[in-house]
């Protein structure tokens, strides 16, 4: 099973999806990222999608999964990078993402957590 | 038609990748790719989870008017669906998911098609046009 490598800059965690999720993948992601939270006291995950092809209902799950247990350690989420045709996709599979908020590209998620707009 | 397994992780991510491939060489757009890769991957972990593993099929068909659609189709030999209607409900869950993984599937493609009965597995058979 692959992982997802996951930085810290500064206050913030930063990920970057480059691989094909699998559902292996994901559970590992969201158990490294509660406990590099807990570990760093970040206030932010930034997680970059831009290379994600398709989120299906488990890996929307997990995302916004990722989303509450990072409010619990007192840190915001924001998915960038999504791409139009899994937008298209997630809003007719019926996920909304409840919880997680969104933004165009990692450095408008980066001003969002930084709390700049 | 070619067939692969469904028995992991990895072969679900294999389906992903051989359905888009099949998508893009058969004129399908981008998002009609997307919206056939997500139902695909949502069909071939309901075969893995649910049926206990199985096999997918990938067949290229054309309509009486000249489109070209990629059909899929799933089997398993597990324990089947004793009601079909619930199964197809938005939100109603086996208790690990969203439920939104059939139904929504369905939504996603052009035509589906499930047979099942208890104890003698499940077939999921969709097509997605292109247009």
């Amino acid at each position: 099973m692959e992982r997802v490598p996951i930085l810290k800059i500064g206050e913030i965690l930063f990920v970057s999806i480059q691989i094909d999720l699998q559902d292996d993948t994901v559970i590992r992601l969201q158990e490294d990222l509660a406990d590099e939270l807990g570990a760093t006291g970040a206030h932010g995950v930034l997680i970059d999608i831009t290379a994600v092809e398709i989120v299906d209902s488990f890996i929307g799950r997990m995302l916004t999964t990722i989303g509450s247990i990072s409010r619990l350690f007192d840190a915001e989420t924001v998915l960038v990078g999504m791409r139009p045709a899994v937008a298209i996709t997630l809003t007719e599979l019926g996920l909304s993402l409840g919880g997680v908020r969104t933004a165009l590209n990692a450095e408008k998620g980066l001003e969002l957590l930084n709390g700049k707009s | 038609m070619d067939e692969l397994p469904i028995q992991s992780g990895d072969d679900v991510v294999r389906v992903r990748q051989f359905v888009r491939n099949a998508a893009a060489d058969n004129g399908l757009s981008l998002v009609d790719q997307t919206k056939l890769v997500t139902a695909a991957s949502e069909l071939a972990r309901n075969t893995l989870v649910h049926g206990r593993g199985g096999a997918a099929r990938v067949e290229t068909v054309k309509s009486a008017n000249g489109r070209v659609g990629i059909k899929l189709y799933f089997t398993d030999e597990g324990p089947g669906i004793p009601d079909i209607g619930l199964a197809l409900t938005d939100g109603w869950t086996t208790g690990t998911g969203l439920g939104l993984g059939l139904s929504g599937a369905r939504r996603l493609v052009d035509e589906f098609e499930l047979t099942s009965k208890p104890g003698a597995g499940t077939s999921v058979v969709v097509v997605k046009w292109s247009r």
